[in-house]
């Protein structure tokens, strides 16, 4: 787990694309499907933004564009934001990107801005369930899209995944990951589905996923993604060898970043906060010299240190023995360094792992 | 049948007072009786007597018009936002020269004590029927308090307002039940005052003043103590002979006190110091005592130097019915627990407390309570008044044991239960029910009594439309949902009205819960054997569906003494863990964890397993 342990001081970027398509029936980010005439304010507010937070940053080892859609912007205008951040030497710099807006001039502009990271919303290779998630792409567009990204020489790719859809048997989950591993991702982002409040899917308890199944379904991926050769690093995260995504690790490890556009957080200083929500709000108050931060925390050093040991447990680093109580033991196993991580059915438990974790006595 | 034994008193025609200038402030003090009528009102829950109250405060100019708000003596909290009246109050206000004393009481039958009390220091009650409904239970009952008392009855349909009114309809029902003239029924609307005035005048007329020697040694009833944080206990009185003075040294006849009059005064509603009290006066006494217990209702106040003979005719507290543990969900709160309740006491003489400990709980209380709304009430004090957070263990009786030593025990926890082998004989306590629905409903509250193992002694018809039926009904199965199971099957018409009726012998059996194996005392429960298998597996699905999954297998079985009689597992859980980490927003994720762990200390540790607050309450809530 050598690039846990990366040494270098991280410091990473988020940029915010609050514009998509379509909406899909699970989502509740930040997102909005009828704004797309904002794109440009809301661009040039970025781009802004970047300008004047640059000055106090280190240097940046990682940018994530996240969204939203972050391929339904011209790849230009990323490039504006990228083009005012004191970038490291190798920074790692993600763009997500819908399937079906995947196009090969569109990735051969991302390479040419220094994109060296694609991260592909796929959820699924079964038609009924992209159905039933509510997306709009369809498998081959997903091959065209991985072809894309190889062809443009853009070095790392991800694929995000979910499981736990109504309607999908073990089978159609089985048949999700090997496909997804015959592409030959660098790296996989697995999550559960989540039923969010205020979502088609969330509002409707007969399309709740079953939490046993769920289970099932994650142990199939851990164990046939460790059969070929991933290696998992978060609950929800596997790679192969040296590919872990150096900015969601950062999440993981309470390291710095700052967050661009709406709905962005960042954490400086020891401090987290957050900007407002919709992409109009942030355009005002970027146009009005106005700071578009909404909200804000800083922890107690004792607060700070629970959410440090929350986050490792997280990860494959784990926690210091004596964090955790007993009666959890037969979930947890021994990681580097004396300490003790999550077995695979400790990490379907992790909540009820993480809400007994205290604060080593100190000897 | 129903018509009552006792002929009514009829209201003597008595000459005009002559007409003094209205003075409520001004004490009458042992100046003569003539003036004076005392009366309770008493009706069946919701017919408006405080209603009936606010406009007699307002006609009388007792309060004025921009401090008036509806149920105006309802003042607790918890009485304005039930709409329900729960401790009586009495205040005086004055009526063409006349001085009148009266006292709204609460109808609801758990508080049918206050009803007692109240009538204690009166000549006389106003008897609210509501002119849409007619005679109900506690019109029944509390009517033939009335009688009993000897006192002289003012019969009234209230809310002839209503569009559904039938006044002339119920005036007939109450000369055929009740045995009065329905030409002496008066008809009023307590919401627009129409007819109150008359009323008022009808008080006047039928009730007589109270007699009484001013110079005879002294004798007050005290009617009701409530402890006021400032002033100490505060009693109501109503003195009987002789005068209250302040500044005289009293004995409390009973309590065999002695204290220093500190205050008299009258509630007007306002209080008001006075200097004494006359014969048929109603107010309010301080004495400096601490503890209510020593002012307790049905205590006779007499003048320390010059004795009464003999105190007057007193009453007991009510005992209590429902008993059940109270603890603090928090166990470092149980001496605030104890010391809320005996706070609480000294304005509810009626709750009782004992220390008890539980395997499962911990330490906590034995409650006693005069029914299940008293209960919840009380609970929702404690936790409201006191900030204090409580689990309730399951509504249970007071069973009488005869073990095979002979002994005679009686336990109103489950729990205390003496083994099965150990026990000669178990009874319970069981009531007399009287039910008054409409005809129409007659089958299902037949269906309802039979299926809590009532047996029926009679049936009699109101009028063609109505009936009421007396039933012998187990205590223990009317304090589960009986009351609620009767008002849905009769679509809110019936009303219930009990009394004691000693104790049955019955075959009776506990039933245990075991979680995880381990037996949980606080789900113990006391059935009938016939019904402890079905009692046994009902529980157990509800605890299931109660209970959360836990990180290992809980199963949770019933059982009468070693013999499993049914068995639930709630599966370990599986998967509960934040899949998805939304761009870096770590807060949102730490306060999901956070109150992950607030909900565990709404839960009570059993052993190793978590148990939601609500358990102990719903899944005592069967629906049977
Ligand atoms: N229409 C109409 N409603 C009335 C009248 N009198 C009372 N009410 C309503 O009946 C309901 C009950 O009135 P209360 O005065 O609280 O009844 P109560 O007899 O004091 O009730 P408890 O103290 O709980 O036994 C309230 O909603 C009143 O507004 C009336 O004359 N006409
Ligand atoms: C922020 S979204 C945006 C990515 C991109 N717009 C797309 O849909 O492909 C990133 C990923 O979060 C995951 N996601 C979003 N909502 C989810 C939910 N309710 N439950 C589980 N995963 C979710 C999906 O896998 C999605 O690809
Ligand atoms: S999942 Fe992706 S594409 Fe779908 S609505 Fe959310 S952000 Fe947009
Ligand atoms: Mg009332």
């Amino acid at each position: 787990m050598t690039v846990l342990d990366c040494a270098s001081p991280a410091f990473g970027v988020y940029c915010h694309i609050p514009f998509c398509t379509h909406r899909c029936d699970y989502c509740a980010f930040a997102t909005w499907t009828d704004r797309n005439h904002l794109i440009g304010d809301y661009m040039a507010s970025c781009r802004r933004q970047a300008r004047e937070l640059a000055g106090g940053m280190p240097p940046v080892t990682s940018v994530f564009f996240g969204g939203g859609t972050p391929n339904l912007v011209p790849p230009s205008l990323l490039g504006d934001v990228l083009a005012e951040l004191p970038l490291a030497r190798g920074a790692e710099i993600t763009v997500e990107c819908n399937p079906d807006l995947v196009t090969p001039e569109q990735m051969q502009a991302y390479r040419a801005l220094g994109v060296n990271r694609i991260s592909l919303g796929v959820q699924s290779a079964v038609p009924h369930v992209l159905d039933v998630l509510g997306r709009r792409h369809d498998p081959q567009m997903v091959t065209a899209s991985v072809d894309a990204v190889r062809r443009a020489g853009i070095g790392q790719l991800n694929l995000d995944l979910i499981y736990g859809t109504p309607t999908e048997s073990l089978a159609d989950w089985q048949r999700t990951l090997v496909e997804a591993i015959d592409l030959g991702p660098d790296h996989l982002s697995v999550y559960g589905l989540t039923p969010e409040p205020g979502t088609p899917l969330g509002d409707d308890p007969s399309r709740r996923p079953d939490d046993d199944e769920m289970a099932d379904k994650y142990l199939i991926a851990d164990e046939l993604l460790s059969r070929v050769g991933y290696e998992i690093y978060e609950i929800s995260n596997w790679a192969r060898p040296g590919a872990q995504c150096r900015h969601n690790l950062l999440y993981w490890q309470q390291g710095s970043y700052a967050g661009i556009g709406c709905a962005a957080h960042s954490h400086r200083g020891g401090r987290r906060f957050w900007s407002v929500r919709t992409p109009e709000r942030f355009i005002a108050a970027i146009s009005a010299g106005t700071s578009p931060m909404a909200g804000s925390e800083e922890l107690e050093p004792d607060e700070r240190r629970v959410e440090a040991l929350q986050l490792a447990l997280r990860t494959s680093v784990g926690v210091p023995a004596d964090a955790l109580p007993d009666d959890v033991e037969h979930l947890l196993e021994p990681a580097a360094g004396g300490r003790l991580k999550l077995t695979a059915r400790g990490r379907l438990l992790a909540n009820e792992v993480a809400v007994r974790l205290g604060l080593p006595s100190e000897q | 049948m129903l018509s009552v034994s006792k002929p009514t008193p009829q209201g003597t025609v008595r000459p005009a007072m002559p007409h003094v200038p209205p003075a409520a402030a001004i004490p009458i003090g042992g100046a003569g009786t003539g003036s004076i009528r005392n009366f309770s009102i008493i009706a069946h829950i919701d017919h408006g007597k405080s209603t009936l109250s606010d406009r007699i405060l307002e006609l009388t100019g007792a309060v004025e018009e921009r401090s008036m708000r509806a149920q105006y003596l309802d003042s607790m909290e918890l009485e304005r936002e039930r709409g329900i009246t729960i401790k009586a109050q009495n205040v005086r206000v004055s009526w063409r020269g006349h001085t009148l004393h009266l006292i709204d009481t609460p109808g609801h039958v758990d508080f049918g004590y206050e009803v007692s009390r109240s009538l204690a220091a009166c000549e006389g009650v106003v008897l609210l029927v509501d002119a849409a409904q007619g005679i109900e239970a506690q019109t029944l009952a509390n009517c033939y308090l009335a009688l009993e008392s000897d006192l002289t009855i003012v019969p009234v349909l209230n809310k002839i307002d209503l569009p559904a009114a039938e006044p002339d309809l119920y005036a007939s029902e109450i000369e055929r039940v009740l045995g009065i003239d329905s030409g002496e029924v008066l008809a009023i609307s307590a919401k627009t005052g129409e007819g109150v005035e008359a009323l008022l005048d009808a008080i006047i007329e039928r009730i007589p003043p109270p007699g009484g020697d001013p110079h005879a040694p002294l004798q007050a009833l005290i009617f009701d103590s409530h402890f006021d944080q400032y002033r100490g206990v505060v009693s109501s009185v109503r003195v009987v002979n002789g005068r209250l003075c302040a500044g005289d040294r009293l004995r409390f006849m009973h309590a065999g006190g002695l204290h220093l009059s500190e205050e008299v005064g009258l509630r007007l509603p306002a209080v008001t110091p006075t200097d004494a009290l006359g014969p048929g006066e109603v107010g309010y006494l301080i004495a400096g005592i601490k503890d209510v217990a020593e002012a307790r209702s049905g205590e006779t106040v007499t003048s320390a130097a010059a004795p009464a003979d003999a105190p007057l005719a007193g009453y007991d507290d009510p005992k209590p019915m429902v008993f059940c543990g109270l603890y603090p969900v928090d166990g470092d709160e149980y001496p605030d627990l104890r010391d809320a309740l005996a706070k609480l006491r000294l304005n509810d003489a009626s709750v009782t407390f004992e220390p008890e400990t539980s395997g499962a709980l911990g330490f906590g209380f034995r409650c006693g309570f005069l029914g299940l709304l008293h209960m919840e009430i009380v609970r929702e004090r404690l936790e409201r008044e006191f900030g204090l957070s409580l689990i309730a263990t399951a509504p249970s009786v007071a069973y009488r044991v005869r073990t095979d030593d002979d002994q005679e025990l009686e336990v109103d926890n489950p729990s205390d239960l003496p083994a099965a082998g150990q026990i000669a004989e178990i009874a319970e306590p069981m009531l007399t029910v009287s039910v008054l629905t409409p005809s129409s409903y007659t089958g299902a509250v037949m269906d309802l009594c039979q299926s809590r193992r009532g047996s029926m002694t009679s049936m009699d018809y109101l009028s063609p439309e109505r009936v009421e039926l007396r039933y012998e009904l187990p205590l223990a199965e009317v304090v589960t949902d009986f009351f609620d199971q009767l008002k849905s099957r009769t679509q809110g018409y019936a009303s219930l009205d009990y009394d004691h009726a000693g104790y049955r012998a019955e075959r009776l059996v506990r039933v245990d819960i075991l979680l995880n194996g381990e037996p949980v005392d606080a789900f113990s429960a006391v059935r009938h054997r016939d019904g402890a298998y079905p009692y046994g597996k009902a529980i157990t699905a509800k605890l299931a569906e109660l209970i959360p999954r836990q990180l290992f297998d809980v199963p949770i079985q019933a059982a009468i003494g070693g013999r499993i009689i049914a068995r639930e597992t709630v599966k370990a859980k599986r998967k509960d863990v934040l899949s998805k980490c939304y761009g870096g927003d770590i807060t949102r994720k730490r306060k999901l964890l956070e109150r992950q762990k607030e909900g565990k200390k709404r839960m009570k540790a059993i052993g190793r397993v978590e148990v939601p607050n609500e358990a102990f309450v719903s899944a005592l809530r069967l629906d049977q």
